[in-house]
């Protein structure tokens, strides 16, 4: 591929401000003309589809879940007593208390739900390929922080999962041979979960979003400086081929965006607890076990895949393999075509592995026995094979679908009737 | 993308496959009734009447074992809530005991309720809860229809979304109410345990309290255990989720706000992108 034939962001024109004042800033901190080559001029693949606005879904909720829970922090005790009671207070005495807190506690839900939708497009439309590699790890950092960020959160309310999920996922530490038992000691700040524990928890899960939102600036970066992938897979040769940001995409982000939130508001004043765990509304009890202790819904691939494993050690270096792997992909990935649309093997594949991995969180949230157990074998197994061998292997023996030499080829290809109509308005170089 | 649908279906199908293999483990527990409630769905709101007569039968009845210490006085008179005036609330917490203090002499005192406080607890501490029945604590009954409920497996699970099924729990109670049976032959009862085929484990420490006439209804309702776990059913949901009628009022707002939206800004994208080849 000819590299200086493909158009970059950075050859679009730049803002130059006409009011005096801005003049003045401009010289001394160029930050609106920043903005404005970040999200008015940045030019973005004209052939984008909606899958394409899980990013601005993801920022709003990002931006959704800071506010959110500033506004409960005010209000929140971390206290072993007092915890459960005070976001009880919140729901009951706190003007609105309701809707903050079920917005965060279902907004969590809604961020890890457009997050894997976010990361399947990536999947889908091989957008970690070169020269995206860093903006896709950095995606995979922000969901590792997301994580941790999440799990810490469910812990605040003090209820039973809270409690018993805490214990159980730091004593995962224990596992770690000959520090394992110090090293949880340390994490809980005693000799069991307790009100130490609660604390950093809360500092953490206070302090963790921001740092989120740093790599999301990083990941914004990046993603700035290669320019967006597309649908058709191949990079835009031409001003034509790409639509500025403002007014196009953000439209398109802003109405995607709106039906999002009907979804989000679905779940906020239908189904507020729908999500969340009966047992959660049972204030934390150390000598009394729940039957049975599951994770959120989003842990719930992970948490299968740890407890297929038959030994512990093995089984929490597999659950952070299966999360860390995804960083690789860009490498175990060998076919050069991008897109799964012109990758008839990769396509039927990746619907499998998205199977698999709803398989897996079907499995997660079952008791570990029997035949739930065999199954989860086969599909963590799965899972890793996927990545393993199938990716590696497929780029050296499928045939792709030839590639169209540009965007608007692609779309030609794709809307016959359009063709007449789009060639008489944007003749190509 | 014609393929990729019929792939997405056999994936699909192997994945229920893999499901109906496993469906195999699930355990045997009796499934509580369906109750029809006033605070179901879309447009649910409580129905008054219905909560005066739960609150009755909690201050007759459940209250000598149970605590409800998230609730106020007060809260009788919220809006959305049972509907009782401040002059009624007032009297009602008159008639409560609440231990305060300490005093100028540095004692704790007697005193009689006022709205702003919270229900009192049936016993001293936690100890004497235990002791008064075999040992186990009778929950307090606060937040009880949110933390119980039962699994409502694959394939429910995703209609309840659609259907907005919210309520396992107040079905549970209500079941749970009724629910005593006399226990199969082989069942070892622990001392003092009930056989009631709704509790997990089916040996409940809570006795049948519940009979028919025991509580004076005054508005025609029947005065008989059906109704008598139903009301006080609903006025537990009440008061574990006090603000569902606002959120559901709310919530029809937004959404109606959302779709209208929504539905403007499609026609603003489509006219934006009405200039772009090949997009209408
Ligand atoms: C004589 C004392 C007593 C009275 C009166 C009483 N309960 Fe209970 N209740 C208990 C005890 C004890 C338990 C704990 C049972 C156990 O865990 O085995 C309990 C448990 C419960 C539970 C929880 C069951 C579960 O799933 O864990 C509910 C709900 C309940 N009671 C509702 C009520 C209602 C409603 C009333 C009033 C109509 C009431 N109780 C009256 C003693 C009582
Ligand atoms: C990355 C974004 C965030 C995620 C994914 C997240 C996730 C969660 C989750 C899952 C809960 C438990 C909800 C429940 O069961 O009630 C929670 C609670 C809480 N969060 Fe967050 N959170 C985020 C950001 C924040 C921020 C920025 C703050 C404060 C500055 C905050 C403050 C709180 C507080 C005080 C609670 C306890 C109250 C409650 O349980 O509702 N969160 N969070």
């Amino acid at each position: 591929m000819n590299e200086n034939a493909i158009y970059r962001p950075e050859q679009h024109a730049i803002y130059q401000p006409k009011n005096r004042s801005l003049k003045w800033l401009e010289v001394r901190l160029p930050i609106l003309s920043l903005a404005h080559s970040s999200f008015v001029a940045y030019p973005t693949p004209r052939n984008l589809n909606y899958w394409w606005a899980f990013g601005a879904i993801l920022s709003f909720l990002l931006g959704a879940q800071i506010v959110t829970g500033v506004v409960l922090a005010m209000h929140y005790t971390p206290h072993v007593d007092h915890a459960f009671n005070s976001v009880e207070h919140i729901m009951r005495d706190v003007n609105w208390g309701w809707l903050l807190r079920y917005a965060h506690a279902v907004g969590a839900s809604m961020f890890f739900l457009a997050a894997y939708v976010h990361m399947f497009r990536g999947l889908y439309y091989g957008s970690y390929k070169d020269p995206r590699e860093v903006l896709w790890i950095l995606g995979v950092i922000i969901l590792l922080l997301m994580i941790m960020t999440g799990f810490m959160g469910y812990v605040l309310p003090w209820g039973q999962m809270s409690f018993w999920a805490a214990t159980v996922i730091t004593n995962l530490f224990s596992a770690i041979p000959v520090f394992g038992e110090s090293i949880v000691t340390w994490l809980w700040g005693g000799y069991s979960v307790g009100n130490p524990t609660l604390n950093r928890f809360y500092s953490l899960h206070y302090l963790l979003p921001f740092v989120i939102l740093g790599v999301v600036v990083l990941h914004v970066w990046a993603l700035h400086v290669s320019g967006q992938n597309n649908p058709a897979g191949v990079e835009p040769r031409s001003k034509q081929e790409t639509v500025p940001f403002t007014p196009h995409a953000t439209i398109k982000d802003l109405f995607l965006t709106v039906v999002f939130c009907i979804l989000y508001a679905w779940f906020v004043f239908y189904l507020p607890n729908y999500l969340g765990h009966p047992d959660n509304n049972i204030p934390a009890n150390p000598s009394v076990t729940p039957t049975h202790i599951v994770p959120e819904w989003y842990y719930l691939p992970f948490y299968a895949i740890l407890r297929a494993v038959p030994n512990k050690l093995l089984g929490v270096l597999f659950l952070m393999a299966s999360i860390v792997i995804l960083a690789f992909v860009p490498w175990l990935d060998t076919s050069k075509v991008r897109s799964a649309s012109y990758r008839p093997l990769y396509r039927q594949f990746f619907w499998v592995f998205a199977a698999v991995c709803v398989g897996l969180g079907w499995l997660g949230s079952k008791p570990a026995e029997g035949n739930y157990v065999l199954a989860a074998r086969v599909l963590t197994a799965w899972y890793f094979i996927h990545f393993l061998i199938i990716l590696p292997l497929l780029g050296l023996v499928e045939r792709p679908k030839p590639l169209p030499a540009s965007i608007s080829e692609a779309t030609l290809r794709k809307a016959p009737g359009a063709a007449v109509a789009s060639g008489a308005a944007a003749p190509e170089r | 993308m014609s393929g990729t649908s019929k792939i997405c279906a056999l994936a699909l199908a192997g994945a229920l496959a893999v499901l109906g293999i496993t469906a195999a483990g699930a355990e045997e527990s009796e499934i509580p009734p369906r109750v029809e409630w006033s605070f179901a769905g879309p447009f649910g709101i409580y129905d008054e009447a219905q909560l005066q007569r739960g609150f009755k039968i909690y201050r007759e009845v459940c209250q000598a074992c149970h605590a409800l210490s998230l609730l106020s006085f007060r809260n009788l008179a919220d809006p959305g809530g049972p509907g009782f005036s401040p002059a009624q609330v007032k009297a009602i917490a008159a008639e409560y005991k609440i231990t305060d203090g300490p005093n100028d002499q540095g004692e704790m005192f007697e005193r009689p309720g006022r709205p702003a406080d919270h229900f009192p607890s049936p016993y001293p501490n936690e100890q004497a809860g235990r002791a008064a029945h075999n040992g186990v604590l009778p929950p307090d009954l606060s937040v009880i229809t949110k933390a119980r409920g039962y699994e409502r497996g694959f394939p429910w699970f995703v209609f309840d979304i659609f259907t907005q099924y919210q309520e396992e729990g107040p079905d549970y109670v209500v079941a749970l109410l009724q629910g005593y049976e006399n226990p199969p032959p082989g069942f070892s009862m622990p001392e003092g345990a009930q056989y009631n085929k709704y509790f997990p484990g089916h040996a409940l420490q809570m006795p049948p309290i519940l009979t028919d006439g025991q509580v004076e209804y005054t508005d025609g309702t029947p005065a008989d255990v059906p109704h008598y776990a139903q009301d006080v059913t609903a006025f537990l949901q009440w008061a574990a989720e006090p603000h569902l009628v606002a959120r559901k009022r709310v919530g029809l707002q937004v959404m109606i706000f959302l779709v209208v939206f929504a539905g403007l800004l499609y026609f603003t994208k489509k006219k934006v992108w009405s200039s772009v080849p090949g997009h209408a």
